[in-house]
């Protein structure tokens, strides 16, 4: 069944009937869930979420043809595998950005900005997304990413630089930090 | 009307029945191709089902239409049952011998699908009635005119 399976995602991709593609991939945190349109990549459910409530979302949000087509992946696969490594800095993807909108898209679209081995601050953020005020927003926006690691909301702290909060946990915010040389892993 | 669910849940759920329903109906060599067709069209339409109540029935029903396309495409061949083991889910009843699914495939349509997915694939009088587009009535006759037929080739 699975070679069936596998050439109907195809076939739906190529006539068009594929609005979201997903896969789930291993990570040193746990199992991520990623998900595509032809776009780009749309969604990086982290291991804190329940999957099926994550694709259920899409199905609602995006559209109800939801194929599980982990070849359509395969590009966003490697590049994670290679960031979670240490030997990928930058993300080369197509993005889909149609989850967030106004000021959140444009706080995220900031944080996208933000190097390897670098944090700002969510003041920062907000001043970026046009609205130095809206610290408190420019945190929901970090709290709302539907593409977080390749949108990195992980370097996002709190002025002084007191860790603030993570969707996946803050023991996930912090490891990824120390591995990106940020935060001393001494402690 | 409830919210749709992610269209793969239907090819967890509900593939392996559906590749079952056409092995049964147009034979092994061509239920792939009646398999993809079938969920082709079912993902085209998906997005503007607006009956979600019964997903499973729906997808047989139109399983069900692409096996007659197959069977008009190909000027209605004598339909290969052979091998009642080749259906995933099977559980022919004691009485439905390996021998019997040729005399199952020598069957009018109708009664020859209600045959198939009563006993190959196990399905309730109101599935088969989704999956043939009739009543469960109707369903239920065809099943039963079907089993009457075999009974008297058999004896």
């Amino acid at each position: 069944m699975k070679a069936e399976l596998q050439r109907l995602s195809n076939r739906a991709a190529v006539e068009g009937l594929l609005d979201v593609a997903y896969a789930n991939v291993d990570s040193p945190f746990g199992p991520l869930l990623i998900a595509t349109t032809p776009r780009g990549l749309v969604k990086v459910g982290l291991p804190t979420y329940d999957p099926e409530e994550t694709l259920e979302d899409l199905a609602a949000r995006i559209s109800p043809r939801v194929l599980e087509a982990p070849a359509r992946l395969d590009n966003a696969r490697r590049q994670l595998n290679l960031y979670f490594e240490g030997r990928l800095h930058e993300f080369d993807l197509p993005l889909d950005w149609q989850l967030s909108k106004d000021f959140r898209r444009r706080a995220l679209r900031a944080i996208y900005r933000i190097p390897y081995g670098k944090t700002r601050s969510y003041t920062q953020i907000a001043r970026s997304a046009g609205n130095e005020r809206a610290v408190r927003a420019a945190g929901t926006a970090c709290g709302a990413n539907p593409i977080p690691i390749v949108v990195p909301c992980h370097r996002v702290l709190r002025t002084g630089g007191a860790l603030g909060g993570y969707g996946g946990g803050l023991p996930m915010k912090q490891a990824l930090l120390e591995m990106e040389g940020v935060l001393d892993n001494g402690g | 009307m409830t919210q749709l669910p992610p269209f793969q849940a239907l090819l967890d759920e509900h593939a392996a029945d559906v590749m079952a329903v056409l092995r049964g109906a147009v034979g092994r060599g061509d239920a792939e191709d009646c398999f993809q067709e079938t969920f082709l069209a079912a993902l085209r339409a998906y997005p503007k089902l607006s009956d979600d109540g019964n997903l499973r029935g729906w997808l047989l029903t139109i399983a069900h239409r692409k096996a007659i396309d197959h069977h008009r495409a190909n000027g209605r061949r004598p339909l290969p049952i052979s091998d009642p083991d080749e259906l995933s889910g099977a559980t022919a009843e004691p009485e439905l011998d390996d021998g019997i699914w040729a005399l199952v495939g020598a069957l009018p349509p109708k009664q020859r699908a209600a045959v198939a997915l009563r006993y190959a694939c196990d399905l309730p009088h109101a599935e088969i009635a989704a999956a043939l587009g009739c009543s469960p009535d109707a369903a239920r006759r065809s099943l039963h005119e079907g089993i009457k037929r075999l009974r008297k080739e058999l004896a």
